[in-house]
């Protein structure tokens, strides 16, 4: 497998003929737009960017019209219900599936004996890969469920009811076995075993015998001894994070027509339609020329939906029932049966000057995998310093299987966890050295030309514009005033990335465009594409009409992911722009008669000398010039680079009950260039809100058999409206230079802050350092209580 | 979920019949919060769903502060918080009708249902407790009347046999110098179950406090009168030192368990804070 440190260092330059490509691509956007000098760099002025549109599905989501896929109807569609298994860990002795076959309405029942087997074989998945024999096992065990919820059959039938009603009659004989939930405890070496097949992997050296650890990241940069003795302040600390779902308001649907011709259509709420027709494909070993993904509205993903789940089960319903099939999840099989964000336990050390200066630091990690290897280990490894420059830096990092469903990603995966460790000795730090915590952070921050601890070396990055601009919000120059009250700051950190994207777009006789892109639209991204498309031609955005494709109608796209798709796919739009008007350029220059490279694109006209011609006016010509005009770009763009955020917190504590209450928070962040800013404040509070949930409720409870037992949204506590006050949010913009237009990746940092934040806030008004999440009322009563008898 | 039968009963004698002819195999509809989500989720199961808002001795609601309130037991929660004679006269019961779910729920839900779902941690039956209510049983053998504090016997499990329903929730008159107050500690502020619940119910006279009731809710197997507490209220000054004492009092017949809602610990600890304010809260409406 490859280890992110590789993948990473092989993406830290872009290739030749993409930096030309990029570098292009910066200077026509120069030339198209006019120059604005605001005394440090030249600030494009724009006609689209940073307005704020109406979204183009807007009309839809409101009037329900939107299609998701648990709308879709298909003719002779059949629904489909799953048996999983109810314990963490059991061998399948075996299955009988007579009694569900003979049940009225019953039309296909299916094992794990019906899928083939898939070698040990790695799939790059965009934002990270997954070993196809394990993703295949996860979707139907074969023989050993390995986490309570983990689907062992599945049957199909005319109607839902009669689906459910037919899986209770799957008779699984099991072999219970002992289970382990806790990361610590499944590093043990008389843990119970969840796999006979898996070694530790300590950066390419191979143990000899099976293990729970899958891996173990080392990542070092300097001399750490050295560093640590040359500090005259160090503070080592132990944390500890619950397991924690995305909570995306749709719960994962699939329906798929296995038709007579062997050609497999697949509907799904994916975040990606390219990666969900590889991953099925490959399960049902099948080309993938033989397998159409339309992917449907999604209700949210946050990472959780570019794995497959259901795809391959409904496609082999379908394929032996030759009808349709249908396949919907309950909360509690989202719960239970798809993956959350790993529980984790962080060891973090980190050495300081007097003078505020940090020389060194130590994290040891352990993160949970779920029920296969390959969790969020390596992100969280190169996230945990990310934030500050930091010359002598080792961090250990452990993958570790345990019997819960399998990790996968969650928005920022794994740095949330390793940022709340370390925003926390930070701000330990800074009120030890009696430094403002904004100041200390500014003191050490990354900037263009720091190393991170796993090797790459920041471009221009807005961690320092983004911390002053949080010193000066008016929220941290407002005095906070009153009893069990207090106010915590934490920085937050996430990569972004480029990967693939396409779009093609065609001229309107009226001077609209039609745009076709392939990223699936979780965050407002089909409007921010077309935003971009619509400054590159000079249009008002509403002129711009964007669609997702399926993967037969447009060119290969990777998931929405990794805060990639307004950077990469906004790209594809601008290169898709660029197209269009080399072939408008040819046809103006026919109706002028004069070469192509004499006429030049000046927001929105096309100009030759003192002729003109706007662009919805040569639209109208084109059918007269040849006929219609298509614009088509595909990308592999590289510096997406960083997103840096800074979030600032007051609560108030409840002195008796320990509960938290958010009296006021703020997020700061660099955008690069906010396409769409109520979009990109949207996630800013999305993502903040999402991290409160983590720092104050949200956790996975299980009991002593290794079973949830808070599988609704009754017990898993998201926060509600009235649980979080009004975010302000503070957009910060430093433009990305590998970007014609500037746009950084927004979506994920936002979430990395707030558990640390509140963390520092709690400290400040009761007076405790909490360091296990969430930091639920009865543990922040429990710990002011054991302050009180101290 | 297979399908089931409906029956909407008009009298009560009709719904008395269908009852006692299912048993265990018939559930009552009211405003169906609970049992719809229940039959849905497969944690209960049915043949036959009896609704019984057609019933008009169910549907009663009367109120004279000579004789009480009578609360049907499909009465929505809504009723009762808009009704500002009602809500004056019995505090307590409109701050839990106030927070059992949100609007849409509150529409449907009832007083009764919520009774008759018999949760450990309901958020009715402690005001109920609290201000002395009693129900009113209809069954193949004619009428009968419950204290709420008997009602429930074990978590969703309760003293109705077969054949029989909740008609209506009968509350004594308010009296003169007397306030109450419901309040429930929940990690969130919405849409949660209590890890605690309490209900206090308080009359005054020459200036002490003349009797108290105390109800608990989500510390036992049902919700529950907290009997020394409320018995140490009689004659003592409606004092923070009185009401801390009544909380330590409460902690007594408080037996939590632990889960996800919260380790039996806190709870215990939550008895005693949450006694304390309710108390605080019922003696300043009495003008205390």
């Amino acid at each position: 497998m490859k280890s992110p440190l590789r993948k990473n260092k092989s993406k830290r330059l872009p290739s030749k003929a993409n930096r030309r490509s990029v570098r292009r691509a910066a200077q026509a956007a120069r030339r198209s737009t006019n120059g604005r000098t605001n005394g440090r760099a030249k600030v494009p002025k724009f006609k689209v960017l940073g307005t704020r549109p109406i979204r183009h599905d807007g009309a839809d989501k409101v009037t329900g019209r939107a299609i998701y896929t648990a709308d879709v109807k298909l003719a002779g569609l059949i629904h489909a219900s799953m048996v999983r298994s109810p314990h963490a860990h059991a061998r399948i002795v075996s299955i009988d599936t007579s009694a569900a076959e003979k049940y009225p309405g019953v039309l296909a029942v299916v094992t794990g004996k019906d899928f083939p087997n898939v070698a040990d074989k790695i799939a790059e998945l965009g934002e990270g890969a997954v070993n196809l024999a394990h993703l295949s096992a996860n979707c139907m065990a074969k023989d050993k469920a390995l986490y309570k919820g983990h689907a062992v059959a599945a049957v199909a039938a005319a109607s839902a009811l009669d689906a459910a009603e037919a899986a209770k009659l799957i008779q699984v004989q099991y072999e219970p076995l002992p289970a382990v939930t806790w990361v610590l405890d499944a590093m043990k070496e008389d843990a119970p075993l969840l796999h006979d097949d898996v070694y530790t992997d300590q950066m390419g050296k191979v143990g000899k015998k099976p293990s729970n650890v899958a891996k173990h990241l080392i990542f070092e940069i300097g001399d750490v001894k050295k560093g640590f003795a040359s500090a005259d302040l160090v503070i080592e600390r132990e944390f500890k994070t619950q397991t924690v779902h995305q909570g995306y308001i749709e719960p994962h649907a699939a329906v798929a027509l296995w038709n007579a011709d062997g050609h497999l259509t697949i509907y799904s709420a994916t975040q990606g339609a390219f990666t969900c027709r590889q991953q099925t494909a490959e399960v049902l070993q099948v080309p993938v020329s033989q397998v159409t993904v339309i992917p449907c509205e999604i209700g949210g993903g946050f990472g959780g939906k570019i794995s497959i789940y259901l795809e391959p089960v409904a496609a082999m319903l379908s394929k032996k029932s030759g009808r349709p099939v249908k396949m919907t999840m309950t909360r509690q099989e989202v719960f239970e049966g798809t993956g959350p964000t790993p529980a984790s336990f962080m060891r973090v050390k980190l050495g300081a000057k007097k003078n505020g200066k940090l020389v060194a630091g130590e994290a040891w990690l352990a993160y949970d995998a779920g029920a296969y290897p390959g969790g969020v280990i390596g992100p969280g490894c190169m996230c945990v310093f990310s934030c500050y420059d930091l010359p002598n830096a080792r961090v250990d990092g452990f993958d570790v299987c345990v019997n819960k469903p399998q990790t996968k990603a969650y928005r920022a995966p794994g740095a949330t966890h390793a940022a709340f460790a370390c925003e926390t000795i930070i701000d330990e730090l800074a009120e030890a050295l009696k430094m403002d915590p904004i100041d200390f952070r500014l003191k050490n921050a990354a900037k263009e030309g720091t190393r991170r601890v796993d090797g790459p070396v920041y471009p221009r990055i807005g961690l320092v514009e983004t911390l002053q601009a949080a010193k000066n919000t008016p929220h941290y120059k407002s005095k906070l005033t009153g009893k069990n009250r207090g106010r915590g700051v934490a920085c937050g950190f996430w990569f972004n990335i480029g990967l693939k994207s396409s779009a093609s777009a065609s001229v309107e006789p009226d001077g609209t465009v039609a745009l076709v892109e392939g990223s699936t639209d979780i965050g407002g991204t089909r409007t921010s594409v077309a935003m971009q498309l619509a400054e590159t031609l000079g249009i008002p955005a509403e002129d711009v009409h964007p669609k997702v494709g399926d993967t037969d109608s447009i060119g290969y796209t990777d998931v929405t992911g990794g805060s990639r798709v307004t950077f990469a796919t906004g790209l594809a739009a601008y290169q898709c722009g660029l197209d269009i008007i080399r072939q408008m350029s040819e046809r103006a220059a026919m109706l002028w008669d004069c070469k192509p490279q004499q006429v030049k694109f000046d927001a929105g006209v096309f100009r030759n000398g003192r002729k003109s011609i706007t662009f919805k006016e040569l639209a109208a010509k084109l059918p007269e010039t040849g006929g219609g005009i298509i614009g088509r770009a595909t990308v592999d763009p590289q510096g997406a680079t960083n997103g840096f955020g800074a979030h600032i917190a007051d609560v108030e504590v409840d002195p008796e009950t320990g509960k938290v209450t958010i009296l006021r928070y703020t997020a700061v962040q660099d955008a690069g260039k906010a396409v769409h800013p109520s979009y990109v404040e949207g996630q800013m509070q999305g993502g903040a809100t999402q991290g409160i949930g983590w720092a104050l409720n949200e956790e996975y409870f299980y009991n002593d058999q290794g079973r949830m037992t808070n599988a609704s949204f009754l017990d898993y506590r998201m926060p509600t409206a009235l649980d979080v006050p009004m975010i302000e949010t503070v957009i910060v913009e430093v433009p990305n230079p590998a970007h014609p237009y500037g746009v950084r990746g927004v979506g994920e940092t936002p979430i990395v802050s707030p558990p640390a934040t509140i963390a520092s806030a709690i400290y400040h008004a009761a007076g405790v350092r909490m360091r296990e999440l969430p930091m639920a009322p009865y543990k922040v009563c429990k710990a002011m209580m054991e302050k009180a008898s101290m | 979920m297979k399908d089931f039968e409906y029956a909407a009963a008009a009298t009560l004698d009709e719904a008395v019949s269908l009852l006692a002819a299912r048993g265990e195999r018939a559930k009552i509809l009211a405003g169906g919060t609970d049992i719809i989500v229940q039959l849905r989720e497969g944690l209960r199961e049915a043949d036959l769903v009896v609704d019984v808002k057609k019933i008009p001795e169910i549907m009663t609601y009367r109120f004279d502060p000579a004789s009480g309130l009578s609360l049907g037991a499909a009465v929505p929660c809504y009723r009762i918080y808009e009704d500002g004679d009602v809500a004056a006269a019995y505090p307590a019961l409109a701050d839990a009708a106030r927070i059992i779910g949100g609007w849409q729920i509150q529409s449907r839900a009832s007083i009764g249902g919520n009774l008759c779902n018999s949760s450990p941690a309901a958020d009715s039956i402690p005001a109920l407790i609290a201000l002395g209510a009693a129900c009113k049983i209809a069954g193949p053998e004619g009428m009968r009347s419950v204290p709420v504090e008997q009602f429930c016997t074990s978590p969703g499990k309760n003293v109705l046999r077969r054949g029989e329903l909740l008609v209506s929730i009968q509350f004594p008159p308010p009296a003169a110098k007397s306030g109450s107050h419901y309040l429930r500690f929940i990690p969130r502020n919405e849409m949660d179950i209590a890890v605690v619940g309490a209900g206090a119910w308080l009359r005054m006279q020459d200036g002490v406090i003349a009797e108290g009731r105390i109800g608990l809710a989500a510390v036992a197997p049902t919700p529950k009168l907290a009997e020394q507490a409320s018995r140490f209220l009689a004659g003592k000054p409606a004092s923070e030192e009185t009401f801390r004492q009544a909380g330590e009092l409460a902690r007594q017949s408080a037996s939590p368990i632990s889960d996800m809602r919260g380790p039996a610990q806190y709870r215990l600890h939550l008895v005693g804070v949450l006694t304390r304010r309710a108390l605080a809260k019922a003696a300043e409406r009495a003008g205390a």
